[in-house]
């Protein structure tokens, strides 16, 4: 059996006195599209933080991809790829600027880049585009392409943090087969997003209360857990307990 | 003026954001006390549109009348009865949540005491924290706050431009709640989302996708005007039914929903057993055995995506 992608045991991080992410254990098998839920202020960004290797665990362990997230975060931001709704492309570049400069960064070579561009262009149809303003596609191209950015250097995991916020309904779908498609290449996938439909399409997820993961499995697992019918009261009953000012 | 006047009336309008048409031809009228939403995607046109209704934007074609006055010509006779919530809301991070309140009071020449009727029932929740800085205010407090803000001067239209967007599906649903608590003839909201479950909180709603509305109607009429059999379906391999499905002759779109992939066909009048039982000799014939599922009636997300591939499948 190969290691998993992502492997966290009590995985904890403290901000003075208060516990943002308090003691979480979850394994991630590779080749997996993972979802990774919670109301705001759950503690996901946190855990994403510490899981890419850009800040330090208060206490537990976590390994991704192989590499520590604690004595190896170099090693586990080379071999991870993130894409988050906020940022992750330069609007003033074109398509082709954007894939050069992120191959440079990721230490590709020239051909590599070249060879891979093509590839990853083709797949989402930018090819006659690579030499479009970033700033003039449409929010859903920009989106897949800010994805096939974060594949560039073929990592073994990739972090998508809300990747299809504000898009319209046909488009949130394709960037579902193209996760999809990435996940049957082997790269595994750690996804978070608020709509609830979306997380139905993940093979295994959690859901995070106040710090902790509350629900873990597959989705018809996590809904007879809590003995509803749909992920959408499962979530509703899981955080509405918990919320307060 | 006479209460019976709609509270909008839009007709025609046309608004170019640089070489965008962020708006382009929208036409509809909202009657007092109704909550009206328009729902849609980023880059639709939804702030553009909200802009012109609150004054802020001119149209360059077409009218806009709000409360009974033309948006270009007498925008001083309209802004003092709205109440305006942007995306990214306006609060002083500085100001206690108190301060914040007595501030806008004062910007629109009221006071608290006057305004506190009507936002009684959203100030309640925030009476604990009167004295906490609004910066450190949780997410849903904030917006409890700015939406007090917005109603303490008691407009007759209240404006909210994506209230909710990147909001968890919990906040979400309290925010709705919230909104109900305004209910009243005394009170127009138009609210916008990108969220398509969110229609069915309010009485009608308009679609909206590249500057245009593709339907404006109360969310059950929507729902109805859907032309063609749905289907939803499930087998354990559905990556495999999704394209065994699309590639069956008469497929007009199959799309996950969830657990379920929704199947809609081209040919009407057919009873829905005998398309289902069509369905199963074909997906069985390409390796799933295990299809099943039963006609359903469309919801909003339906209605979108038919009817944007339809636009596609024209453009």
């Amino acid at each position: 059996m190969t290691a998993p992608a992502i492997k966290a045991t009590n995985l904890t991080r403290r901000f003075g006195d208060f516990v943002a992410v308090d003691a979480i254990t979850l394994t991630v098998a590779r080749g997996e599209v993972f979802g990774f839920l919670g109301a705001n202020g759950a503690g996901k960004t946190t855990a994403i933080r510490m899981l890419i290797g850009l800040l330090a665990p208060s206490a537990g362990e976590a390994t991704v991809a192989g590499a520590d997230v604690r004595t190896d975060p170099a090693g586990v931001r080379r071999r991870i790829g993130y894409m988050s709704q906020r940022f992750s492309l330069y609007d003033d570049l074109t398509v082709r600027e954007n894939v050069e400069l992120y191959g440079t960064i990721y230490g590709l070579t020239r051909v590599e880049i070249r060879t891979r561009m093509d590839e990853l262009l083709a797949r989402i149809g930018l090819t006659e585009s690579r030499d479009t303003l970033v700033r003039q596609l449409p929010l859903g191209w920009k989106q897949e392409l800010a994805l096939m950015v974060a594949l560039l250097h073929r990592p073994e995991v990739v972090f998508l943090d809300e990747p299809t916020g504000g898009v319209d309904p046909i488009t949130r779908r394709r960037f579902w087969e193209l996760i999809y498609a990435t996940a049957a290449e082997g790269t595994t996938v750690l996804v978070t997003t608020h709509y609830l439909d979306e997380a139905e399409y993940c093979d295994r997820l959690s859901i995070m209360v106040d710090g902790r993961i509350a629900a873990m499995g597959t989705p018809a697992e996590v809904r007879s857990q809590v003995g509803v019918a749909t992920l959408d009261e499962v979530f509703l009953t899981l955080t509405r307990a918990a919320v307060a000012p | 003026m006479s209460s019976a006047e709609p509270a909008i009336v839009v007709h025609d309008v046309h608004l170019a954001r640089g070489t965008t048409r962020a708006v382009d031809g929208v036409s509809f009228t909202v009657p007092r006390g109704e909550r009206f939403g328009v729902i849609g995607p980023d880059g639709a046109g939804k702030t553009t549109l909200f802009r012109m209704l609150t004054t802020l934007l001119v149209p360059d074609r077409g009218t806009a009348h709000v409360l009974g006055h033309d948006v270009a010509g007498a925008p001083w006779a309209v802004r003092p009865q709205l109440g305006y919530m942007p995306g990214r809301f306006a609060l002083y991070p500085d100001l206690s949540v108190a301060e914040n309140l007595a501030f806008y009071a004062d910007v629109f020449d009221t006071t608290v005491e006057a305004g506190m009727a009507r936002i009684a029932p959203i100030w309640s929740q925030l009476a604990p924290f009167t004295a906490r800085r609004a910066g450190a205010l949780s997410g849903g407090m904030k917006q409890k706050l700015a939406l007090c803000c917005a109603l303490v001067h008691r407009p007759t239209l209240l404006v909210l431009d994506e209230p909710t967007t990147g909001v968890d599906a919990v906040s979400r649903r309290e925010f709705w709640d919230l909104l109900d608590t305004l209910r009243g003839d005394d009170l127009t909201i138009i609210v916008s989302t990108p969220y398509m479950d969110e229609a069915s909180r309010c009485d009608r709603v308009a679609l909206m996708q590249a500057g245009r509305f593709l339907a404006v109607d109360t969310p059950a009429a929507i729902s109805a005007g859907f032309p063609l059999p749905l289907f939803a379906l499930r087998a354990a391999d559905r990556i495999g039914m999704l394209a065994t499905l699309r590639a069956f002759p008469h497929a007009v779109g199959a799309w996950p929903f969830g657990e379920t992939v929704h199947y809609t066909d081209a040919r009407t009048g057919l009873a829905p057993d005998a398309v289902l039982a069509e369905l199963r000799a074909w997906a069985g014939s390409r390796g799933i055995a295990d299809l099943e599922g039963e006609a359903i009636t469309a919801g909003i997300e339906d209605v979108f995506i038919h009817e944007l591939a339809e636009r596609e499948r024209a453009a």
